[in-house]
């Protein structure tokens, strides 16, 4: 079954700039995508440039509103996501709780929608 | 301090005070009595969802009641009727028929009760219990948190973090579970001789279960919270008391009590992790482990090896360091080889490389990890961080790195991680 691992990250890691700590952060995770990618239940995935970088549109009745940033002003933003295919949401949790984020943010794990077969 | 001061107590503050007694005697009861009444009530329905609904409800009504009318002698016993009654009452509003008989019975317990002193005792019937939660029938995933669930009454919003499972999944689980165990009429009765042995075996299991879940939920540091680790050596000791003749259930506690003495210790003053051979022995639980030697000795004394003592032993090899000794490398590969011969397990497997390593060498220890097979291993991360430790002591220095980022990708723990990166900056 298909899920998708939504990563959740507080905004303070967004903001960090490159330095000691940043760099065993980005080895965390280089090391967690390469144990993901090891066990090969991937089937998408990406991590994603910061929130600030993102520009947010809504329609409303004839108007456009264009702002930028994220969708919501929320302590964590969404940074990245993987798509695995693994037997049941036990295994998806297991991969969930290796994320270096789950422990500063949160990880969300929602199953892939699949069309009902004509 | 004239002698009007001496007059009982306001009555709202009398109220209160009895609140507060009936509060503390229910909980009391709830805690010392919950899986004897779930026992008790579920052994002649076989319907534990029913039990454990008609316990709260005495509950309830025992939070409503002991105020005004004082705790019963016997609140056990106070408890167990109202909750049959309750049931009663269940079952004749379904007016179903093939359950009349089970009524009768259930009325011929309560007179039976009846007919005593009035201080009657509620016999134990929590291994017949066990044995149900932990019945072949029943999801292999379920069993630990359904023993967890009817004999201590944890729910399944508590234990789903531990168990790394989702709550919805959990309590439908357990939902399950119960219902299969009515519709199945999987009977409250013990094992036949020639299941016991594996029927047994399957309780065990189920408590180690809980143990290694509330092991790994915690992640040290917080002496506060030891997760359900304390609950599963509570079920620990349950079993021995049920089973005194078992020497596989002292094992099993000592096993546990081993493991629990060292908790405190496997992180450092700022959190970090500490290997199991770099751990501050003034930290181990001296009384803990003591009473940890004291079941394995006893279970020693049974004379019936197996699985639970063996790992105890190896436990028990771990702590020669507390006495100034080496921990004995030969010693604790024999262990591992009887373990294995035993109970083949992926962990020993690793475990028993590392001995390899500690009597032999590296290169030995590292063929035996390369003897395990690639599928086995991709995703186990003791396996990775044995390997790049080994792999460092080879001087194989870019295949270590490589294991240990491997490692660090596989571990739910910031703490690991972090001894992890440091030990691979070291190489």
């Amino acid at each position: 079954m298909e899920y998708m691992l939504m990563f959740y990250q507080p905004n303070a890691e967004f903001d960090q700039k490159p330095g000691p700590g940043s760099e065993a952060y980005m080895a965390n995770w280089m090391s967690y995508v390469g144990a993901v990618r090891g066990s090969g239940i991937v089937r998408d995935g990406h991590g994603l440039q910061p929130p600030m970088t993102g520009t947010t549109l809504r329609v409303r009745g004839d108007k456009r509103q264009v702002q930028d940033g994220p969708f919501a002003d929320a302590k964590e933003q969404l940074g990245g996501y993987f798509i695995i295919d693994v037997p049941d949401l036990d295994t998806a949790l297991e991969w969930a709780a290796r994320a270096p984020c789950a422990s500063t943010g949160g990880v969300e794990v929602r199953p892939v929608w699949v069309p009902p077969t004509a | 301090m004239g002698a009007a001061h001496g007059v009982s107590p306001a009555p709202a503050e009398s109220a209160m005070e009895a609140a507060r007694a009936a509060h503390d005697a229910a909980e009391r009861a709830a805690r010392q009595s919950y899986g004897r009444l779930v026992a008790i009530l579920s052994a002649r329905t076989r319907d534990i969802a029913a039990s454990e609904d008609a316990l709260a409800e005495a509950f309830a009504r025992a939070l409503e009641r002991w105020p005004q009318d004082g705790v019963p002698l016997q609140p056990d016993a106070w408890l167990l009727s109202v909750a049959r009654h309750r049931v009663l009452d269940a079952w004749r509003h379904r007016l179903v028929q093939d359950e009349a008989a089970q009524t009768l019975l259930l009325l011929a317990d309560e007179l039976a009760d009846d007919h005593g002193e009035g201080a009657m005792a509620v016999p134990d019937e929590r291994l017949r219990l066990l044995f149900v939660c932990a019945h072949p029938a029943i999801d292999a995933a379920a069993r630990a948190p359904l023993m967890l669930q009817t004999v201590l009454g944890l729910d399944a919003a508590r234990m789903a973090g531990a168990f790394l499972t989702a709550p919805a999944t959990l309590g439908q689980r357990l939902v399950r579970a119960k219902a299969r165990i009515r519709a199945a009429a999987i009977p409250f009765e013990f094992p036949r001789a020639r299941d016991l042995p594996q029927r047994v075996q399957d309780v065990q299991d189920g408590i180690y279960a809980a143990y290694g879940t509330g092991w790994d939920e915690v992640d040290g540091g917080d002496p506060t919270r030891r997760g359900l680790t304390a609950e599963a050596i509570d079920l620990g000791r349950i079993l021995c008391g049920l089973m005194p003749g078992d020497a596989e259930a002292h094992g099993l506690l000592a096993l546990m009590l081993f493991c629990e003495s060292r908790a405190a210790a496997r992180r450092g003053e700022a959190g970090d992790y500490v290997p199991l051979d770099r751990q501050d022995i003034a930290r181990w639980d001296e009384a803990m482990r003591q009473q940890a030697e004291q079941a394995l000795r006893h279970a020693a004394g049974l004379g019936q090896l197996g699985a639970y003592q063996i790992e105890a032993a190896i436990q028990s090899a771990h702590c020669a360091r507390r006495l100034g000794a080496e921990v004995p490398a030969d010693a604790l590969v024999a262990l591992y080889d009887a373990l294995l011969a035993l109970r083949p397990g992926i962990g020993a497997r690793v475990s028993r490389a590392c001995a390899i390593a500690s009597a032999q060498g590296h290169a030995a220890g590292l063929r035996a990890l390369d003897e395990m097979s690639p599928a086995e291993i991709a995703n186990y991360q003791p396996f990775w961080a044995a390997r790049a430790h080994l792999l460092g002591q080879a001087g194989q220095l870019d295949a270590a790195r490589e294991a240990y980022a491997r490692a660090s990708g596989l571990s739910t723990s910031p703490a690991i991680r972090a001894y992890l990166a440091a030990e691979a900056a070291r190489l």
